[in-house]
Parts: C-alpha cells; sequence; structure tokens
C-alpha cells in the first residue's frame, strides 16, 4: 500500500481538489442530518428498521436502474436510481405493518424476513442487470458499499438539498418527535396524531437512507443513523444536547472518512466513515463524561474510598472513646477483619490528610481535631441509623449494625435532623455523640 | 343534572378476537373520585385506554362533558402506568412536565422559559420542586410518579383519568398523590383511577366502580364496597366467564 506524500496531505487538507471539497460538502451534510433523525430513531428504539431500510433500497435502486435504461436516460444519473430506492424501501415498510397485522410474528423475526427478501430480490435484479451490453453494473455495485469519491456536482446538490430539508424538519420537530418517543400514547391521549408523526418520521428515515446510498451504502448506511445517537448518549444528557452531539458525530465521522479516503484512494468512502463513527463511538464509551467506562470507574473508585475512610475513622473512634485517645493499631485490627497492610496503608492515606497522625514509639494513632468531628459524626449517623431501626423499623439489633453500617455514609443533612426528632435524642445522650457543630455551643 | 364528565355507554372491546371488556356502561360523576377496582385481567386499563380511543372499541358510545373527545381534548388528562415507557429517556423532569403543555405552546415552537416556570409550578404541587433538572433515570419510582402527574397537572384539565398511581410507590408519594386528589376535588375537577389496593379504595376514592371483564356494581364506596359485590367480582370469575359465554353466544348472530 502507498502510503501518501506530505505535499498531498496537505493538498487534501486545504481542500484544493475541487472533488474533494464536494464529497467532503455532500457526505457531512448527509452525516448530520443522519445524526439528527438517527436521534428519534435509537430513541424509538427502531434502529433495526434503518437497517432494514437500507437493505430494501437495493431492488429499488436496480429497478430504477433498468427503468432508466430502457427509456433511454442515462442510467448513472442518481435520481432514478433514487426515486426507485425510495419506492422498494416504502414497500418495505408496507410489508413490515402488514406483518404485523396479520401474524403473530414478533417485530424482530418481520424486520429479518422484509430485510433478507428485499436484499434477495435486489441481488437477483443486479445479476440480470450484468447480463446488459455497456457494462454498467460494476457502477451499481458501488452503491452498495458507498462510493463518495465518484460523487458528482448534480448528486451533491441532492444530497445537500435532502440533508437541509430533513434537518430543518427535525428542528422544526422536535419537540412533537420527542414527545413521541418517549410516550406515545400519551401523545395521542392529548391530541398528537401520534401516527401521522410515525410516518413522517419513517419518511424521514427513508429519505436518509436515500440519501446516504451514494455516500456510506446501502449496507452501511444504517450505521450512520445508529452509531452518532449511541455515541451522543455517552457526552451529554438532555435531548437537545443528544440530537446536537448526534449530528456533530454524524459530520465529524463523515469529515474524517472522506479525508481518509481522500489519501487512501483505494478504500471505500463508505468503510472509512463508518470506521470514523465506531472510532468515535469507542472514544464516547471509554471517556465519555456522562456515561463513559472511565467516569464510572472513578465514580466507583471514589465511593469505595470514602467507604474505607469512614469505616477507619469510625474504628479508631470508637477505640478511643471509652479510653485514652491515642488508639493501638493491635487494638484497630481486632475492630474488622481487616489485614494488617489494609489498616496501615489506610492509616497512611488519613494520615496525608490530617485526619489522624501516626505515632511510630508507640505504634498507635489519634485522631486530629478535624478527623474528631469527622468521626464524631459518621458514628453520630451510623448510630442514629440503629436507633432508628431498633426503635421504628423494628429490626433485630443483631441485623441492625449492618444496615446501618451501608446506609450512614449516604444521610443527608435533612435525614439526620429527622432522625433526631423522631428519636427525640434525650434518653440516647450516652450513646449518640453530640453533634460537633453544636457540641461547640 | 350537570353532564358527567366521561359517559361510557355498552362498550366492547376485543384484543385478537378475545372479549376484554363486555357490555360496559359507566357514569363518572363531577367533582369526585372514582377508583376503578377489580382482579387482574379485569381490562381495568384497557377501560381507560378505550376510553380515550388509544385502542379501538368494537362498539360503543364514549363521551366526554356530553361531546366526543376531540371537541374537549384540553379539559382530559391521561396519567398513564409508569411502567409504560422507558424512563431511561435522555430528558429531567421539568422536560417531561413540559410535555403536558406542548398542545398549549402549538406545533413547530419551542418550550419558552414561562412554560419552565408553569413546570415547575406543577412539580411544586406534587413536592418535587427541588427535583426538576433531576434526569428522569436518575428518579425513584415514586418519583417517576409524581413526575407523571405534575405533567397531567400542567394541563390544568378538569378530569383526570390515571392508571395505577399508587402502584408500588413509597409513603411520601402516597401521601403526595392523595394531597394532589384533594386538591383537584376541591378545585371543582374529577379524577378516575385504577385502583389495585381494595384496602385503600373506601379511604381514598369517593366512589367506586367494580370491574371484571364487565361493570359489577358502580356508585359510592359505601353502596358498592360490599362483601357480596367484591365476591362477585374477585371469586367467582370462573362463573362470571361462564356466564359472559352464555350471553356471547346468545347475542351474537351465527356466522354462516
Amino acid at each position: 500500500m502507498a502510503y501518501p506524500t506530505l505535499e498531498n496531505v496537505l493538498r487534501i487538507l486545504t481542500l484544493q481538489d475541487h472533488n474533494t471539497r464536494i464529497v467532503l460538502a455532500g457526505a457531512c451534510a448527509f452525516g448530520v442530518a443522519a445524526g439528527l433523525v438517527g436521534a428519534f430513531l435509537l430513541l424509538r428504539k427502531r434502529s433495526l428498521l434503518g437497517d432494514t431500510l437500507g437493505h430494501a433500497t437495493l431492488p429499488g435502486v436496480a429497478i430504477g436502474f433498468l427503468i432508466a435504461y430502457g427509456t433511454g436516460i442515462d442510467p448513472r444519473s442518481f435520481l432514478p436510481l433514487a426515486l426507485g430506492a425510495t419506492l422498494t424501501s416504502v414497500a418495505g415498510i408496507a410489508a413490515l405493518l402488514l406483518i404485523r397485522r396479520f401474524s403473530t410474528i414478533k417485530d424482530d423475526a418481520a424486520l429479518a424476513i422484509v430485510l433478507s427478501v428485499f436484499f434477495g430480490f435486489g441481488v437477483a435484479l443486479l445479476s440480470a442487470i450484468q447480463q446488459l451490453p455497456g457494462g454498467f453494473a460494476s457502477g451499481l455495485e458501488h452503491l452498495i458499499y458507498g462510493s463518495a469519491a465518484t460523487m458528482s456536482s448534480t448528486d451533491t446538490s441532492f444530497v445537500l438539498v435532502s440533508s437541509l430539508c430533513i434537518a430543518v424538519i427535525c428542528i422544526a420537530l422536535f419537540k412533537e418527535f420527542s414527545l413521541l418517543c418517549f410516550d406515545e400514547p400519551y401523545a395521542r391521549s392529548s391530541g398528537w396524531p401520534a401516527t401521522a408523526l410515525d410516518l413522517l418520521l419513517m419518511s424521514l428515515v427513508v429519505w436518509t437512507t436515500v440519501v446516504g446510498i451514494q455516500t456510506v451504502g446501502i449496507l452501511l448506511v444504517v450505521a450512520l443513523l445508529v452509531i452518532p445517537p449511541a455515541s451522543a448518549r455517552f457526552w451529554c444528557d438532555g435531548m437537545g444536547a443528544m440530537a446536537t452531539v448526534s449530528a456533530l458525530c454524524g459530520g465529524l465521522s463523515c469529515l474524517f472518512g472522506v479525508f481518509l479516503s481522500a489519501l487512501f484512494p483505494k478504500w471505500p468512502t463508505g468503510a472509512l466513515i463508518v470506521l470514523s463513527a465506531g472510532a468515535i463511538f469507542a472514544a464516547g464509551l471509554v471517556f465519555g463524561p456522562t456515561r463513559g467506562i472511565l467516569i464510572r470507574s472513578i465514580r466507583t473508585r471514589r465511593e469505595e474510598l470514602k467507604l474505607r475512610r469512614d469505616h477507619m475513622l469510625r474504628a479508631v473512634f470508637e477505640c478511643a472513646e471509652n479510653s485514652s485517645e491515642s488508639v493501638p493499631l493491635s487494638q484497630l485490627l481486632t475492630k474488622r477483619p481487616w489485614s494488617r497492610r489494609h489498616v496501615t496503608s489506610e492509616i497512611a492515606r488519613l494520615a496525608d490528610r490530617g485526619l489522624l497522625t501516626f505515632s511510630l514509639s508507640n505504634d498507635s494513632v489519634q485522631l486530629t481535631t478535624t478527623g474528631l468531628s469527622e468521626a464524631r459524626r459518621l458514628v453520630r449517623n451510623h448510630r442514629l441509623w440503629e436507633l432508628y431501626l431498633i426503635q421504628h423499623a423494628e429490626i433485630a439489633p443483631a441485623h441492625v449494625d449492618r444496615d446501618a453500617d451501608r446506609i450512614e455514609h449516604v444521610l443527608s443533612l435533612r435525614i439526620v435532623e429527622e432522625l433526631e426528632d423522631i428519636l427525640d435524642q434525650r434518653p440516647h445522650d450516652r450513646l449518640v455523640p453530640r453533634d460537633p457543630e453544636k457540641s461547640h455551643l | 343534572m350537570t353532564t358527567p364528565p366521561l359517559q361510557i355507554n355498552s362498550l366492547n372491546v376485543s384484543y385478537h378476537s378475545k372479549l376484554v371488556l363486555w357490555d360496559v356502561g359507566v357514569s363518572i360523576q363531577p367533582g369526585r373520585t372514582t377508583a376503578i377496582v377489580g382482579p387482574n385481567g379485569a381490562g381495568k386499563s384497557t377501560l381507560l385506554k378505550a376510553a380515550l380511543g388509544l385502542i379501538p372499541a368494537s362498539s360503543g358510545d364514549i363521551s366526554f362533558y356530553g361531546g366526543p373527545l376531540r371537541k374537549c381534548r384540553s379539559r382530559v388528562a391521561y396519567v398513564p402506568q409508569r411502567e409504560s415507557v422507558d424512563w431511561d429517556f435522555p430528558v429531567n423532569a421539568r422536560d417531561v412536565v413540559a410535555m403536558g403543555l406542548y398542545r398549549r405552546i402549538g406545533w413547530c415552537l419551542p418550550v419558552r422559559s414561562i412554560h419552565r416556570r408553569m413546570a415547575d409550578e406543577a412539580l411544586a404541587d406534587v413536592g418535587m420542586a427541588d427535583f426538576a433538572c433531576r434526569q428522569i433515570s436518575q428518579l425513584s419510582g415514586g418519583q417517576q410518579q409524581r413526575v407523571f402527574l405534575a405533567r397531567a397537572l400542567a394541563q390544568k384539565a378538569d378530569l383526570y383519568l390515571m392508571d395505577e398511581p399508587f402502584a408500588s410507590v413509597d409513603a411520601a408519594t402516597e401521601q403526595a398523590i392523595l394531597a394532589v386528589l384533594e386538591r383537584i376535588k376541591n378545585a371543582g375537577g374529577t379524577v378516575v383511577c385504577v385502583h389495585h389496593d381494595l384496602e385503600t379504595v373506601a379511604q381514598y376514592f369517593d366512589d367506586a366502580v367494580l370491574l371484571n371483564m364487565r361493570i359489577v356494581a358502580q356508585g359510592s364506596v359505601i353502596d358498592v364496597m360490599t362483601p357480596e359485590n367484591l365476591r362477585k367480582t374477585y371469586g367467582a370469575r370462573l362463573a362470571l366467564v361462564d356466564e359472559l359465554e352464555t350471553n356471547l353466544s346468545s347475542s351474537i348472530p351465527a356466522r354462516k
């Protein structure tokens, strides 16, 4: 494989080729439109429908070609193919609705049936076309895998205008589509024409699919309907943000894909676009700030550390409560099934935070003022909750310590106050340490 | 006499050629709360959905305030079952409540700050003011139920149709819903709830409709919730089905 020269890279990145500019504009517009429609498709849980529609365009493309060929129109122009594709994907939807209406076959099976039958029909028609004189068949095969590089300026205008229309409709009906996706029965009950909205959304999906045939190809068009919105969910909450990020991901995937395919002209553009989308998805999966793996494991780790800190503080406080303030390490080891290593590393961590001091001479620890007030708060929460469980939740005292252990870390100030009210503190003064804030008064 | 907010006459509904509701006639009294009570599979939710036109009825008349539903959509608010939607949807509590205002906002126009304020008021009415910006996936089941209730309240309707609002909710939510029912009633509104808990029917509601595919009894809770009626609704399901089948075979002319 030939690597591109630096000169080549610069020429492509600065968009000096007319062809690169055209392809880039068309592909990015399609990516943005697909990202928008895809957001609704994903939330409507109809992603597989996009795949079925994509495959169902193949016979339409072939029929469009045959009609153009028969009537003497240039069979390489995209318009007849697009019309044919629209026709058969609408027929695909109709077939789905018919199967759903007149049988008890589940949706996933119905989708698979329509997908394979339509695609099979398309493949059969293609092999018929191959036998026609003129050698057009290879041009059609391009459409299966996508060939953005061969986009003409007429094709690009079709893609641009279509993408613009799709985007405008999605934005204008943003609120209506969101409601349809979230709660269709409610939308219907409050008077929205849910069926019409649903049909419109499906039509937009068909339209997007047809537009995408040339850019990414029949087989891969579903990728741009599904991957960008799925990626968007790793980056943001909120419907508006999700649709925006999804459109952005779609556009970026196409941008990267087109650049890559300009650098490596032997690689099909469609595949490179989808691979770019996949890379963006993977990045979101790992680094996404709302649902990424990294942020989630950091959160879990942080909670775990806090839990360990709380337990150690409580243990030191409880050991010191009835004796001198300095607690020997050996006594801490008996409090919980802790290893010596765990205890020493935890103590080192707490000492770093200034919560306790460790004295080497007698192998013991002592809480600092900050550590003491924090420990007092924790023990207080723990015992308040224990008392509550014993007195009001009728839980056997033997089980209470363990249950309280889990909840004390998450008690909010308001709940603690409520607990105090419920338990009417006075009789338990000895058991429950005083509020560190109030004890200064 | 005032026109009833919801009047259903001889309603028949079937799913896949199996009868679910048979000759149901219900008259809901204005300014009162009504529970629709019956065993699982009695068609309680189906009754609400059929009344709202969400599932097709084989036959029957349904009128809201003396006319068809489309004449008075804004006066009727629906609270679906909590399980009917995917709560992992990327919206926050305020967004969901604002959906109750979409009709008022109209086609293609965005939700503006005045609508967000109205949504916040509705959230405050169900004790959820602090949760307006919380993602709905992060709410507890009871809080989600209250968000649904707030969405209906935001519509400022006169008739509220609620599908199992009390199903598996915490005590705080139960109190919040009861307070809302009281407030609706005091404002002259009407509430119809599908309810599953027999013990609380008399405590929570004014009227009850006992339903098991057909109406067993309806009226004020004191008159309706008798052991005799309950046995008819719950205890003798087989007998009911037998009766239904005899009735069916005699009332439907045989096909050729």
